[in-house]
């Protein structure tokens, strides 16, 4: 059995928002039979142009159906524009979060309520938009809608695209192209980041936010490398600038950890947190 | 609540009589059956007792019984065991149904040199003979195919197509995790050279299992490093489970005269109750060569996890072939190898019994399915406009 949570049960035994809407002013469809979940919206507008009523029908498992319910509790009386800013992780967060390889049960949310936006505003009813090359030929997925769950979620690593989109899951025979999207965009961002750095100087980080933004640092940017050499690392205190870390595994004792210390633990802190960070290592 | 367990193709609920007979194994009885004093000379004929047991169930020699952890070894060591005895590269036959405790040993020898072959499957889940015949041409092969199949209940003609793999001089192992105790399995009626069964199927625990070997076969021990089952499977013997499966099979044979018809009559009654209650269903597999306790139905139009919570709320158990529910996003390589359309793999669900379930049970399942179906075909975009 899945971890769900009791806001997910509960938006599953007792879905919100269910059936269709006479004349509605925008439909959106994802997903199919075939994928083995699929996701029908509609709303209408007041006079306002907010959303007054919306109804959803699902075809899926139980986190599906919880996060159409929870999609149409969190759109309703929101105006179009206001409701395009919803996120799938914010009908994740609604339902108290879901399990890894459930996220794509909230990106279809997300893709219905763009789908039924766009019929709304064009008229068009395709079932689903494929712009860009389809990547993953299994599910049907295009380069666009994984550079979007890249992007807006913060995924490093195929598997995780795979939870959020089902890209991958399949044969698996587009993992390579997919690492190659995660890249691209990971490259993207660190240039924005640059370019923005370089034009004005960035916000001056709470403690709080620093000590953060270390450990996500360190969880995404860091760990992965060193685990390929069986090694991991443990953030141990932050004194201003310095970071004291223990290194774990096979990095403990290792002939060239100084080295792994400055020339990767350092230089990403330094990329991703701050420039003037400086690490210490403790031995215990 | 009531509670009523219909997923015995995943595992059974462990006999207060096998429980009872392991529980002295754990007190006093903890030699060492290797060893050279009362502690463990003691323990020593229990498990030959037992060995007679589970040999008395298929009809085979005790000696032609080793004691394994579980299926998935026995499977294991019988494949991988026999690949390695012909020579270093050899065919291995397989289907497309088995458990993946058959197709990984088969898919890991053929990532080292030795070529694998499926065989497909029909519409029914019934074995393709003919191009079982074709890859039997191609070369001297170890064979492997399940007596009957785990999700679906489909039980192959064991007896045709073991003669077949022998006709072409090649070893025949046939996983029989699922068909003993529900079955006649019989190794004096059919030539099959090595079998597999396990002891959580048949209400045993969880960790032991058991592979025939044919007097003659010859097969690479897999467990190294010790004298333990005449040097055939190294390390100390696990007593007290080998003890309760001698009793699970002692009891599966004093049952099964009356069980299998029982069993049967009880799956069937689920079965026309519910083809009868929920319109847009239909029964997965050959339903004249099937297990007495499995029924895999599928309702269109909805998921098999969404139905599987809900049972569940209800105090039901069973198991779905949809892809939500396997942990990847693959749905059932059983039923998609039989050309079920996904629609219908997706909303499958699997009922299984087993000699505990009684009529009331299956009563219960009856009253609480339609509504259930009902309620997630309300929520469905797919359910055919009335």
């Amino acid at each position: 059995m899945w971890e769900y949570t009791d806001r997910v049960m509960d938006h599953f035994r007792n879905p919100r928002n269910v059936g269709m809407i006479d004349k509605p002013d925008g439909v959106g469809e994802v997903g199919s039979l075939a994928c083995g979940d699929a996701l029908k919206l509609m709303f209408k507008l007041d006079k306002g142009g907010r959303i007054v009523d919306v109804k959803f029908q699902t075809f899926g498992c139980a986190s599906a159906i919880a996060s159409s319910s929870a999609l149409t509790e969190i759109i309703k009386g929101m105006t179009l524009e206001e409701a395009q800013k919803v996120t799938n992780q914010d009908i994740a967060r609604y339902l108290g979060g879901l399990p890894e390889q459930k996220m794509h049960c909230s990106v279809m949310g997300q893709e219905a309520l763009d789908a039924a936006i766009e019929n709304y505003r064009t008229g068009k009813t395709d079932k689903k938009i494929l712009a860009g090359k389809v990547v993953c030929n299994c599910f049907g997925v295009t380069e666009e809608e994984i550079e979007r769950v890249v992007r807006e979620n913060g995924l490093s690593t195929v598997e995780q695209v795979t939870n959020y989109t089902k890209a991958g899951g399949g044969c698996g025979k587009c993992k390579d192209d997919i690492a190659q999207i995660i890249e691209r965009v990971r490259v993207e961002r660190l240039a924005a980041e640059r370019k923005a750095g370089g034009q004005a100087a960035p916000r001056r980080l709470t403690v709080i936010e620093k000590i953060r933004l270390i450990e996500q640092t360190i969880d995404r940017e860091i760990r992965p490398l060193l685990k390929n050499d069986g090694g991991d690392i443990e953030l141990i205190d932050v004194e201003g600038n310095c970071v004291k870390v223990a290194l774990r595994g096979m990095c403990a004792g290792c002939q060239v950890a100084k080295f792994t210390l400055k020339d990767v633990v350092e230089v990403k802190l330094r990329e991703f947190v701050a420039s003037d960070l400086v690490v210490e290592e403790v031995k215990e | 609540m009531k509670t009523v367990y219909l997923d015995n193709n995943a595992t059974t609920a462990i006999a207060p009589e096998v429980r009872e007979a392991m529980e002295p194994f754990f007190r006093d009885m903890w030699g060492n059956p290797s060893s050279m004093h009362t502690f463990g000379g003691q323990v020593r004929k229990h498990i030959e007792q037992a060995r007679q047991q589970v040999a008395a169930l298929i009809n085979a020699d005790p000696s032609e019984i080793i004691f394994t952890s579980c299926g998935t070894e026995s499977d294991n060591a019988a494949i991988r065991g026999a690949a390695e005895v012909i020579g270093p590269r050899v065919n291995v036959i397989t289907s497309r149904v088995e458990h993946p405790a058959v197709l990984g040993p088969c898919r890991y020898l053929s990532e080292r040199g030795h070529r694998a072959f499926e065989v497909g499957v029909d519409a029914a889940g019934q074995i393709d003979q003919v191009q079982l015949g074709e890859f039997l041409r191609e070369g001297s092969a170890v064979v492997s195919l399940m007596w009957a199949n785990n999700e679906t209940g489909v039980v192959f003609p064991i007896a045709e197509i073991s003669g077949m793999v022998k006709a072409a001089g090649g070893i025949f192992h046939t996983d029989a995790v699922q068909a003993v105790g529900k079955l006649i399995t019989d190794v004096r009626a059919v030539p099959v050279d090595m079998l597999s069964l396990s002891g959580h199927k048949l209400h045993a625990p969880k960790g032991i299992g058991a592979l025939y070997i044919r007097k003659g076969t010859r097969v690479k021990p897999f467990m190294l490093g010790g004298h333990q089952e005449d040097n055939r499977r190294a390390g100390t013997e696990n007593v007290p489970y080998i003890v309760g499966l001698g009793v699970a099979c002692e009891l599966a044979r004093a049952h099964r005269a009356d069980e299998f018809v029982r069993m049967a009559t009880l799956r069937d009654r689920l079965q026309s109750g519910l083809l009868a209650s929920c319109p847009d269903t239909r029964v997965n597999g050959d339903v004249h060569h099937r297990l007495p306790n499995t029924l895999n139905i599928s309702f269109e139009f909805i998921e098999g996890e969404s139905i599987l919570y809900m049972l569940s709320d209800v105090g039901i158990a069973a198991s779905s072939g949809s892809a939500c529910t396997s942990g990847s996003l693959e749905p059932s390589h059983v039923l998609r190898a039989m050309g079920v359309p996904f629609t219908a793999v997706h909303g499958s669900v699997r009922f299984s019994l087993s000699r505990y379930t009684t009529e009331a049970d299956v009563d219960y399942v009856l009253a609480k399915i339609p509504p259930i179906v009902s309620r997630l075909r309300a929520i469905s975009p797919f359910v055919r406009k009335q």
